[in-house]
């Protein structure tokens, strides 16, 4: 008889089907693993569970109860909490303070210090944390952070605890405490949601699992028992792989963009790599092995500490993103929301705004000129929106995607095209029709640079793949070298297996 | 019924409408509002928040913010009278007013856009520097203007409206035009609406906002100018708290705090609504201290307003 329960639950995006009919139920005192590719729709199921998100139909219940939450704060008083990859402790206060935050013992307003510090001592011993109460958060390590929030849900006698990506950021000796742990509130008969995509860990650690893939429920498996670690990875996956990328072999040309051991802040070992007219090279890594960081230094935006980067060997001497523009390399960022669209705007202005200086006089814009670039886009790109006037926060990610690839392309003389995780939250037809793009602008003689941290991406769409690890370029193989081992083998950090990551 | 008003004033045009609506009520419900003379006297009284609100649309539309107006208005002001006192010459006493007010703004724009300083603190505290040189330069005494003819600037009129009138009008225009249709406007928008991305962009961000700033201490120069004029002195005590009427009749016009939304039209009226409130009020001879409270529950009003607006156009 399970204890929580999910019930086909459905839930659309604008353009995009998150969830839907997602059934599976978990009994009590269990570890229950939840996995799937990026996109696959575990966050937003998280989501749901956390009442951050609702449901557009089904339902969620916890022994036999249907849960229907308002808010977060809803389910919080429910037993239901969510501890995100993102903690949220108040660095300032004390771990005493916020594990009382909220529920501070008081009279008349006035904390009563000894208490709170009794009724936290209390609680914290007995879930078996070593944790000094009178520390603040700030000077805590992030594996101790982690720590203080699953003694929060203990503090509220949670009843379902779900972790999303806990390790991600521990080391390995963290880890091993924070399983420890985990088994404890197993014992004690919790229900504990375990999001990871590390197979090694939900193998050790779960009682129970299901797979989503593309928003749907790609296996449960009641026990792990039978279950190999092969066949889970297939129902991530679940397609053929060659289905969807579509790789035209291409012939490369002259060297188009040479980078020479270019550093920066947040880049310390000098980098340096070469992209030939035609060609897609891949960078492949883990989250933070400093793939972004490298791309933004060869686009300008952030400062460089030194080395240089030439473009059909004339030298780039751009300090910032126009100067790089003008020179013919573009940068289409990884973070959409933050560094892409410009909230509030139109279509139109969002393709133009760096294009239009081709054909404006004196600074006055010509309407006709601009008018035509976002019509010719649109329909090039096939952004699916009513009107290039519609603001583009309105539009999906994909299309949100291929606004800004327009935003690129209506600039005359690209050379380097620049795409950092192109195909995040993007769904799998519009996929498609990026890839092709990117074939099709390397056909016409761009050289074009893709940051992925999927494995199947870079190995299906790119000719030349670089690998990094920590800050430096690890390893460099060409197509006929792809093997999945030797890549992630070179992004993986010593201590970890390539079992590790799974997709 | 209610659905289609609410689709009204909760629209594009909606304070457009609910400015006529008033027109409207206060031109039937209070003598002696529509008359020529009136009119002209109400468009004289918004002249010089006018001219200040097309810049500040600019400030506030790239999600900055100015409270140094007020002193530079009156600090150019000083600088006009007396420059043109000494020197005999109203032209070189325009242009050194004009160019104080764009050399205060550059200093603003500079240190926001360049030292990465709030914009809130740094005029903040230009807004005090300024205002102590214009009552250190007159010992905080009002300068009398020498030459009747600068008197003229205020007094003199072209088909019988009043040259500040068609000064304010002109930079109406000007300023529409620029937000519309040009680089510098729609950048402006761009960075109010999400600054990294323009940058990301190709958009010259600092440099933009530099403009901004100067641009606003040009237009304040020129506000001060015509402010003197009118007041025959240079006051050092002039325009105190002007900014708060200029941001207020912005925000009534519809432009975001948040930054990206700015329409010249909806600043129009938006001044103009401050001006007839304040108009009415003065006609049927409500005490000025009521005035403080109807102008700040108009102002809370018009929020709650685009408030309301804004999480209607998030769910289309």
């Amino acid at each position: 008889m399970s204890f929580l329960d999910f019930s086909q639950i459905t839930k659309t995006y604008p353009g995009v089907k998150a969830l839907s009919d997602v059934s599976f139920g978990v009994v009590k005192g269990a570890v229950h693993g939840l996995m799937g590719e990026n996109g696959a729709g575990k966050s937003t199921l998280i989501k749901i569970l956390s009442g951050d998100q609702h449901a557009d139909e089904g339902e969620i219940s916890i022994d036999g109860k249907v849960q229907a939450y308002a808010s977060t704060r809803d389910a919080f008083d429910n037993g239901v909490i969510v501890i995100h990859q993102e903690l949220q402790l108040v660095p300032e206060l004390t771990v005493a303070e916020n594990l009382s935050l909220g529920r501070f013992p008081a009279s008349a307003g006035i904390i009563a210090g000894r208490r709170m510090l009794e009724d936290v001592g209390a609680k914290l011993k007995s879930a078996g944390i070593d944790i000094d109460m009178r520390r603040k958060v700030k000077t805590l390590s992030i594996g101790e952070r982690q720590m203080v929030e699953i003694a929060k849900a203990i503090m509220l006698d949670a009843r379902v605890i779900a972790l999303d990506e806990p390790t991600s950021s521990l080391s390995s000796r963290e880890s091993e405490i924070l399983f420890a742990l985990i088994d404890r509130l197993r014992g004690e008969g919790k229900v504990i949601i375990y999001v990871s995509h590390r197979l090694d860990e939900v193998f050790r650690l779960c009682d129970s699992l299901t797979v989503l893939r593309d928003g749907k429920l790609a296996a449960h498996h009641a026990s792990l028992k039978d279950v190999t670690r092969d066949q889970v990875v297939a129902e991530m996956v679940g397609r053929e792989i060659s289905d969807i990328w579509g790789f035209r072999p291409r012939k490369a040309g002259d060297v188009r963009l040479k980078v020479e051991a270019l550093s920066g802040a947040k880049l310390r070992t000098p980098a340096s790599f070469e992209a030939r007219a035609g060609e897609i090279v891949g960078f492949f890594g883990l989250i933070g092995a400093g793939r972004s960081e490298l791309m933004r230094l060869v686009f300008g935006a952030d400062p460089r500490t030194g080395g240089a980067v030439t473009v059909d060997g004339k030298g780039i001497h751009a300090t910032d993103p126009h100067g790089a523009i003008r020179a013919g390399i573009v940068l289409c960022s990884e973070d959409r929301k933050h560094d892409g669209i410009i909230q509030g705007r139109s279509i139109e202005e969002n393709i133009n705004i760096s294009s239009r200086r081709h054909h404006t006089r004196f600074g006055v814009l010509n309407r006709a000129s601009e008018i035509a670039t976002a019509e010719t886009f649109i329909k090039k790109l096939k952004v699916r929106t009513p009107s290039r006037n519609q603001d583009i926060i309105n539009l999906s990610g994909g299309n949100q995607q291929k606004v800004i690839l327009g935003r690129w392309l209506s600039e005359q003389g690209v050379r380097v095209l620049i795409v950092d995780e192109p195909t995040r939250g993007i769904d799998v037809g519009a996929k498609s029709e990026i890839y092709e793009l990117l074939y099709q602008l390397a056909e016409d003689g761009m050289a074009i640079v893709v940051v992925s941290s999927e494995l199947p991406e870079v190995m299906g769409i790119c000719d030349r793949i670089l690998v990094m690890c920590g800050g430096r370029i690890n390893a460099e193989l060409t197509r006929d070298q792809f093997a999945e081992k030797a890549i992630l083998a070179a992004a993986l950090p010593d201590k970890k297996t390539p079992d590790a990551i799974a997709s | 019924m209610t659905d289609q008003l609410k689709k009204i004033l909760l629209g594009e045009q909606g304070l457009v409408v609910i400015f006529l609506v008033a027109f409207a009520l206060v031109s039937a419900l209070v003598p002696n509002f529509l008359t020529d003379r009136n009119m002209l006297g109400l468009l004289q009284s918004v002249v010089t928040v006018g001219i200040v609100a097309c810049t500040m649309m600019f400030c506030l539309a790239a999600r900055d913010f100015d409270l140094s107006v007020g002193s530079i208005v009156a600090f150019a002001g000083m600088v006009a009278v007396m420059a043109s006192n000494a020197t005999g010459s109203i032209l070189l006493g325009l242009l050194s007013a004009i160019a104080c007010g764009a050399f205060v703004g550059f200093i603003n724009g500079v240190v926001i856009a360049k030292f990465r300083i709030n914009a809130l603190i740094t005029t903040l505290a230009t807004m005090q520097i300024v205002r102590g040189f214009a009552l250190i330069a007159s010992d905080g005494r009002a300068v009398g203007i020498n030459s009747p003819d600068f008197y003229q600037l205020a007094l003199s009129k072209l088909l019988g409206i009043p040259t500040p009138i068609w000064v304010l009008a002109v930079l109406f225009g000007i300023f529409g035009f620029v937000l519309n249709r040009t680089v510098f406007g729609k950048n402006t928008l761009a960075i109010g609406g999400n600054p990294e991305a323009s940058r990301l962009a190709g958009v010259n961000v600092d440099r933009t906002r530099i403009w901004i700033f100067t641009l606003q201490g040009v237009v304040c120069g020129i506000a001060g100018i015509l402010l003197a004029s009118r007041i025959t002195s240079g006051q050092p005590n002039a325009a105190v708290g002007l900014e708060l009427s200029v941001i207020s009749a912005c925000v009534l016009g519809g432009v975001s705090l948040a930054g990206g939304r700015a329409t010249m039209s909806g600043v129009i009226v938006g001044v103009l609504i401050m001006g007839i409130a304040e108009n009415a009020m003065n006609l049927l001879n409500i005490p000025a201290f009521y005035q403080y409270i109807v102008r700040g529950v108009i102002l809370l009003l018009a929020v709650l307003l685009d408030n309301l607006r804004s999480s209607a156009l998030g769910r289309r």
